[in-house]
């Protein structure tokens, strides 16, 4: 077992811990309808972690994802909707503004933390132009495929084993995977040896902002309709999932498939603590508590991986 | 199997259905609560009530279960997978203060396909297979200025406090408010931004004072009329009609005004209590009870008569509250049929 299987260990054991809890307190859990229902709205939540593992991993960090998601699920119900072409323009568009954010912040120098904090009031006051009071319709197809009923595996499960596996080959196999873990563990190098690192910087937000359109069309297809707040949790959520499945900040360490398992699990624990019949003025304290107990398993780990 | 037993069986099966008639039929239903905010007064009154009044259903066996869940932050996200949650946990019946008209429509649409009653109140939600209990904003606007027309029936000029600009209540509130006014010898001289705080209110209206012509009335949105009494004192100007909005520190003041010099005004707001009420109407609808989609909120209101009683049950730094009964539900039902 060498050190990246140690890293996806720990995120595994929480998941199924947590997840054999459920299913104890809630038996009718245990199915395929259940598992939809307890999973779906993970979905969303997998793919924003997954954009915000991309900044992490070039060492950076993006606040602004909470509210990119809520604008791009403000464009999904929306323009997508009703003007297909100009929908897609304008999440083009919004790709193109996310690598020309890692860019700049690169080129300049600036602190990411500065740059994405200011940008999530762009991206929130974008949101509340296209859509002022709450409403907009998921397109069709959007709600068919995450309302779909495959035999075996409900949609809540197949999608973040697929968004898992694809991220798996991209970051840990490819070739430019592999570089852009260099940016975050060793720019220097990368640029020594020829690399743009400027490039590469603005493919991994681009990567990121692919990602945030994916995750703003996933939850306007489960939720039906949008708001321009809908997905401001998504932020701190997105930042803890990462983390929480092997993920560091120091840049080059992530895992995409701790990631979307560190998803699934901040969205269980949530579930956990309901049908623990927990009262909401606790839920937040043990919710945070889920999230140090995982972290401080890690850290005895990691102490003995490096005394070893 | 004799004659006999069978007869018997039959004479016990008649039984148990005409008690099981007599009682209720939601003794085996059990009923959730998905609020999405605790954070302020009247979200906190209106846990109460729902407590006490569903509470007790429960305990008395009117209902198998009456659970109330609060999402710890006021998230829409968090709301649609607290309500999957309960479907999970198979309630036959949820009640929903919303913290999004639109977001959580996919969740309550999952209930629904699941065969469960979703009743929506206050904050309200647009999927069309839940029942909704909304709130007439606008009819609280008409309702000030028909008032008025009773104490001013030759007019007069009005100052108008509004709420958090941007805000659909503050719009519907205000749209009433000049609804009403059309047609009426009464003119709004003035219009300030309250915030639905006694602070703001008090600051905006002694900044706008000083430019008005004597004011007869002021109309309000509630939160906001405490601090237009103060402004209009530290101007030294005679007090006009300000309407209330329930809270207690303004029918204290109200009620304090009345001991001294008869001053006479009205108040209007909607319980908290209304938590109740949307409880029976779920329980109803879970009796068989032909609803309509769409109810109205009634609007709570204190009148001279009744402040004292109102002023006493209302707790310091709350806001009047009522509980509703079964059969104000029943009336609610009837009266929208």
């Amino acid at each position: 077992m060498n050190r990246d299987h140690l890293r996806i260990l720990l995120p595994v054991l929480s998941l199924a811990i947590l997840l054999a809890a459920v299913f104890y307190l809630q038996p009718r859990a245990m199915s395929y309808f259940g598992l939809n229902l307890l999973f779906n709205l993970a979905v969303p939540v997998a793919l924003a972690t997954i954009a915000q593992m991309m900044i992490l991993m070039v060492n950076d960090i993006d606040l602004s994802i909470g509210t990119f998601v809520s604008f791009c699920a403000c464009v999904t119900a929306t323009f997508v909707q009703s003007d297909p072409v100009i929908g897609y323009a304008i999440l083009l568009a919004a790709i193109l503004v996310y690598a020309g954010m890692g860019a700049v912040i690169h080129a300049r120098g600036l602190p990411a933390i500065v740059v994405t904090l200011g940008m999530s009031f762009f991206w929130s006051g974008l949101a509340i132009l296209i859509l002022p009071s709450p409403g907009g319709a998921a397109p069709d197809w959007l709600r068919a495929m995450m309302k779909a009923k495959p035999p075996f595996l409900p949609v809540a499960i197949i999608a973040p084993i697929l968004i898992g596996l694809i991220m798996h080959y991209f970051v840990k196999r490819s070739s430019l995977g592999v570089l852009l873990r260099g940016v975050g563990g060793n720019a220097q190098a990368i640029e020594r040896s020829g690399w743009s690192v400027l490039g590469l910087k603005a493919i991994a937000y681009g990567i990121a902002g692919l990602f945030g359109v994916l995750a703003g069309m996933a939850l306007v297809g489960l939720t039906t309709s949008a708001d321009a707040n809908i997905a401001l949790r998504y932020t701190l959520l997105s930042i803890a999932g990462v983390i929480l499945g092997g993920g560091e900040f120091t840049g080059g360490r992530v895992s995409p498939i701790g990631a979307v398992i560190g998803a699934l699990t901040l969205t269980l624990a949530a579930s956990f603590l309901s049908f623990l019949h927990l009262s909401s003025d606790w839920q937040i304290g043990a919710q945070g508590a889920i999230l140090i107990l995982v972290l401080a398993v890690r850290l005895v780990f990691t102490r003995r991986e490096a005394l070893a | 199997m004799t004659f006999k037993t069978m007869l018997l069986g039959v004479i016990a099966g008649t039984v148990i259905v005409a008690s099981g008639h007599a009682m209720a039929d939601t003794a085996d239903k059990r009923i959730a609560f998905s609020n999405n905010y605790a954070g302020n007064s009247w979200r906190q009154a209106m846990l109460e009530s729902w407590e006490k009044v569903a509470g007790a259903a429960a305990k008395n066996g009117t209902v198998a279960a009456a659970d109330a869940f609060t999402t710890s932050e006021n998230q829409a996200t968090e709301q649609a997978a607290q309500i999957q949650n309960m479907i999970l946990q198979g309630y036959d019946a949820i009640v929903i203060d919303a913290a999004s008209p639109t977001a959580i429509n996919g969740a309550i649409r999952e209930a629904c396909d699941a065969g469960i009653i979703v009743v929506s109140f206050d904050g309200i939600v647009t999927e069309p297979c839940a029942w909704r209990i909304a709130v007439d904003f606008k009819q609280m606007g008409r309702d000030q200025i028909k008032y008025l027309e009773k104490r001013y029936p030759d007019g007069g000029n009005l100052l108008e406090i509004r709420g958090l600009a941007g805000v659909f209540v503050d719009d519907e509130i205000s749209a009433g408010i000049h609804e009403g006014v059309e047609g009426t010898k009464f003119k709004i001289v003035g219009s300030v931004h309250g915030d639905w705080a006694q602070d703001v209110a008090q600051k905006a209206v002694a900044g706008i004072l000083p430019s008005l012509p004597e004011i007869a009335g002021v109309v309000t949105q509630g939160g906001d009329g405490y601090g237009a009494a103060q402004a209009f004192a530290a101007a030294n100007r005679p007090t006009p009609t300000i309407i209330m909005g329930n809270r207690q520190d303004e029918l204290k003041w109200w009620s304090e005004q009345n001991a001294k010099n008869g001053y006479e005004t009205t108040s209007l707001s909607i319980a908290p209590g209304v938590s109740t009420l949307a409880f029976w109407v779920a329980q109803q609808i879970l009796d068989g009870a032909d609803v309509a989609k769409d109810l109205t909120v009634p609007i709570l209101r204190v009148d001279q008569g009744d402040l004292e009683k109102m002023l006493k049950s209302t707790p310091e730094g709350s806001v009047a509250n009522v509980e509703y009964s079964l059969d104000d539900a029943k009336n609610l039902i009837k009266s929208t049929k």
